[in-house]
């Protein structure tokens, strides 16, 4: 691969709020398979944070060890970062969110590392509800160590080589769900128009915000006879409803026909809209939304879109009031008041 | 949008924008990346199969291929193609063995070629390998026409302009120098087979202001007494000069006139300074040799004390465009400029001249005094006259003038073997993958950030002390390498192949230059918009294909794409290749 990506960029590319252009949100040149999907989501990040017009400095991006969790090297190149150990990248993210509340905590991760050497990891940040978006690039194979089945590898899918796996798939939806997730969204590394603005709301969503991604492995898992490779996704995605994500700013001008869509609203006053959306569905009904999933799985097709949100979700911080600062802003008296203060307290249990 | 045609060779031409622009469609890429490699001869041969003059035009060239260098669009300045053009012909070896071989036996047609400029003797070189006995007719004692008597030597070296113009004359051609032609009936009597006219447009256009005559001694045509500097018959200028004019040829005179002994050198010129004929580089090097450029001023009155020529006076003016954007100049009502003058030199504009044309030729003139010529075959309405260069359709340069003499040269050809010269062969093309290997190309596909080099002068107190020594030195070796590598190998294609395409948006995301988008079809004007990066420059097309499983197209926009081949990299399927496309005008030999 020519590791060389030209500084040239096009003379009138749009500019954002804070003047920045997609440039300013981009990262070093990608040293993945050409054509894996995992580049095609992080094009959607560099995407969703610059319509956002976050500033690039207040972004911490997180992962831990696999193909996805390279690729924080690959968007938001002026970000903090933080590579962690195999699977640990939630309690590394729970740390850096309690010393800093302000930053965007955005964590990649991938099936591997998530669905099996981090899965006591992942239940755990979900159960808190710490205010991080997490996104998983699944492709259902270890694409680092030539393509052997992973934890979320569809019961039934075939290899390369062209062995069948014999286990039982972890739905990580589901069970984001199960475990009481405030935001659980599942989308394909290959429809941008569904994923960008999933991941803006849930960037906006105050809370724990899921993202199932299907991202095909195209060197170990594009093969006929998987049910994770471009073709077979496309043809068995079901969409919830066309998604869009509604900015403060702009005025609502579409009326679309009663009974073909919702709008949420988010806490600050901008709106997830989801146009086109069944009669069945509620995006605020968790029981519907597990019995969705549920359905779509027995008739082989993958639910895609945003499957549940619980809008006024309360986050970590919330439920153990910390400081409402950043650590790093208080000064020495307020965290060490001092010796009077310390006997104060101790008064109050005697 | 219907799907691009990219079997049609002219889409993927139009990309390589240098080529596309030069009328003689030289392959400037092909022959840069020869230069790049060191291969002069070979870079110097593409060229002259071409243009015919690389060493003269890689000096003088009105260079349309470098306004329309994409490099120019990403960044300030274009690729310097003429200046690398000159590094093949200064630098290349002999290369006399590898010119054409004109046969012993003759084809037994004769064809007479009226004029030894850029046109007539670019027929001569198409004609004479094949058979034909060329018969060259010149007023001047040797050939080059314009090129020997009006650019001057400080820019074109003299040995430059004869190595190149033997090469033609070489191959036989019959030489009739010093021989006016004043009647063209004399010549067809003489039963040639065909007639070529490639007269230029000889005569400089004259002012008619007051004092005209009474100071005719001190005023000169321009292009007169270039020639006549050119022929050694002047020698000596004013102190103080005035040009009128605002042109190439303006900027000829000036600059010639500092070196015989013009020291206060001003051009005065109607129209602003941006909207001057001549060319931007000509401007600046004229301003670099103390030359002043007044302009916005009309000439009024030549002022003569005594009988001798004083100065001039001139009326402020400025540019006022009508609704229609036609310019006129309309006086400011400022008082009249007087400037001093010892000697005028009226670079105005040039003029054809076809008196020795006789009515009864059966050539038809057309409102203009121009004669009517077929503008592909350069057929005259007299079937066996044929003109090209200036001649035919007025004042130009000299690539167009060597543009028309292939095409004439074609026309000949097919009309001495009574073939329809109407039928014009088909371009030579090729279309070549560049991969080598997974992420291998083999063209230099990484795009540096240098931006364009200077070529060096030579020290202006020795170039203005003689006029023959040449200002520009040309590129070392080491510079023009540099130069050579700004080169986007435009013309190694992006070629996309919808039906081994995944739609995995790699190329789409990899793209440094956002030119790739794949979205639902619609009208171009509409696409245009709707593209990763709007597509503003409607001089460039968008190569569309057609509709992909997800109903979608992939749509790209050509205007500032780097050819760097990083799509065809990202690509998994190989649905994209780096693909080098020649396209060669096809000539009679």
């Amino acid at each position: 691969m020519t590791y060389i990506r030209s500084q040239f960029r096009h003379p009138n590319l749009p500019k954002n709020d804070l003047g920045y252009t997609t440039t300013d949100y981009e990262g070093a040149i990608s040293t993945l398979c050409a054509g894996c999907g995992h580049d095609s989501i992080s094009a959607c990040i560099v995407e969703a944070c610059y319509e956002l017009s976050i500033a690039p400095h207040r972004i911490a991006k997180l992962s831990g060890i696999g193909c996805s969790s390279k690729t924080p090297t690959y968007f938001l190149g002026h970000s903090h970062g933080f590579n962690s150990v195999h699977g640990r990248m939630p309690s590394v993210a729970t740390g850096a969110n309690m010393a800093n509340r302000d930053l965007l905590y955005m964590g990649v991760s991938g099936d591997g590392d998530t669905a099996s050497i981090g899965m006591g990891q992942f239940v755990h940040v979900i159960r808190r509800n710490l205010n991080m978006v997490y996104i998983v690039m699944n492709n259902g194979c270890y694409g680092l160590t030539k393509g052997q089945d992973s934890a979320t590898a569809d019961e039934g899918s075939k290899s390369k080589k062209g062995t069948v796996n014999p286990f039982q798939a972890i739905d990580l939806a589901g069970l984001a769900l199960e475990l009481g997730a405030t935001f659980v969204a599942q989308s394909f590394s290959g429809d941008k128009e569904q994923l960008i603005p999933l991941i803006k709301a849930a960037i906006e969503h105050p809370g724990f915000a899921f993202i199932n991604v299907i991202s095909p492995c195209v060197t170990f898992n594009n093969n006929p006879g998987s049910t994770k490779s471009y073709d077979y996704v496309r043809e068995h995605m079901e969409a919830t409803a066309t998604t869009d994500f509604v900015p403060l700013k702009k005025e609502i001008k579409t009326n679309y026909e009663k009974g073909t869509g919702t709008d949420i609203k988010m806490h600050d006053g901008t709106f997830i809209r989801l146009e086109k959306l069944a009669s069945s569905r509620d995006p605020y009904d968790r029981l519907a939304a597990m019995n969705a999933l549920l359905i779509s799985r027995s008739k082989n097709e993958i639910l895609t879109g945003l499957l549940y949100i619980e809008p006024q979700s309360t986050d970590l911080h919330h439920t153990i009031q910390t400081s409402d600062r950043p650590l790093n802003s208080l000064e020495q008296y307020e965290l060490c008041p001092g010796a009077m203060a310390l006997a104060d307290f101790n008064r109050g249990f005697r | 949008m219907k799907p691009t045609d990219d079997k049609n060779p002219e889409y993927f031409h139009k990309v390589v924008d240098c080529q596309y622009a030069c009328p003689a469609h030289t392959p400037v890429p092909e022959y840069i990346r020869l230069i790049a490699a060191g291969k002069y001869t070979e870079a110097y041969m593409i060229n002259w199969e071409s243009n015919v003059f690389p060493g003269v035009l890689g000096r003088t060239c009105d260079r349309p291929c470098e306004p329309a260098c994409r490099r120019g669009r990403i960044e300030e300045e274009p690729v310097a193609i003429c200046r690398l053009k000159r590094v093949a012909a200064d630098h290349k070896d002999d290369v006399r063995s590898l010119m054409p071989k004109v046969p012993f036996e003759k084809n037994g047609k004769r064809i007479a070629l009226i004029g030894g400029g850029p046109a007539s003797l670019t027929v001569a070189r198409d004609l004479a390998p094949l058979g034909y006995e060329i018969h060259l007719y010149d007023e001047q004692f040797a050939g080059g026409g314009m090129m020997r008597t009006q650019i001057p030597s400080f820019r074109l070296p003299i040995g430059v302009l004869n190595e190149e113009v033997d090469y033609i004359l070489d191959m036989d051609v019959h030489t009739h120098f010093n021989t006016y032609v004043s009647s063209l009936r004399e010549i067809l009597d003489k039963n040639y087979d065909a007639v070529f006219v490639g007269t230029g447009s000889p005569k400089g256009r004259d002012i008619n202001i007051p004092g005209r005559k009474e100071a005719a001694e001190n005023i000169h045509i321009g292009v007169d007494w270039l020639a006549s500097v050119a022929f050694e018959h002047t020698h000596k200028i004013g102190r103080k000069v005035i040009v009128l004019g605002g042109g190439n040829t303006a900027m000829d005179c000036c600059r010639t006139s500092r070196r015989l002994g013009g020291e206060e050198v001003k051009v005065v010129v109607r129209s602003p300074f941006k909207e001057m004929k001549a060319s931007p580089w000509e401007k600046e090097d004229a301003m670099h040799e103390d030359i002043l450029i007044f302009d916005n001023h009309m000439p009024k009155e030549f002022i003569v004390e005594n009988g001798k020529l004083k100065g001039m006076t001139f009326e402020k003016v400025h540019a006022v465009f009508n609704d229609k954007g036609k310019r006129s100049l309309v006086p400011t009502g400022e008082p009249e400029v007087f400037i001093e003058a010892d000697d005028v030199l009226v670079a105005i504009g040039l003029e054809n001249t076809f008196t020795w044309i006789e009515k009864d030729t059966g050539i038809a003139f057309d409102e203009w005094d121009m004669p009517v010529v077929d503008a592909v075959t350069f057929q005259s309405t007299n079937k066996t006259v044929f003109f090209g260069g200036d001649a035919a359709f007025g004042a130009k340069n000299v690539i167009t003038a060597v543009a028309h003499g292939h095409q004439a040269a074609i026309s000949i050809n097919l009309y001495c073997r009574e073939e329809d010269i109407t039928k014009r062969p088909s371009p030579f093309t090729n279309l070549v993958s560049q991969k080598m290997g997974i992420h291998e190309w083999s063209y230099d596909s990484d795009v540096v950030n240098d931006l364009r080099f200077a070529v060096p002068h030579a020290d202006k107190k020795a170039t203005l002390a003689d006029r023959k020594i040449e200002v520009e030195l040309g590129f070392d070796i080491q510079t023009a390498i540099k130069e050579a590598h700004r080169c986007l190998n435009c013309d190694v294609q992006t070629v996309f192949e919808k039906d081994k395409c995944i739609e995995c948006d790699a190329c789409m995301d990899i793209c440094p230059t956002s030119c790739i988008t794949f979205t639902m079809n619609g009208e171009e004007e509409d696409l245009r918009t709707r593209l990763k990066a709007p597509a503003l420059n409607i001089t460039q097309d968008l190569y569309v294909s057609d509709t992909l499983p997800t109903k979608r197209v992939m749509v790209k926009d050509e205007d500032v794409c780097l050819h760097c081949g990083l799509c065809a990299e990202r690509c998994p399927t190989s649905a994209w290749d780096m693909q080098q496309f020649l396209y060669k005008v096809t000539k009679a030999c």
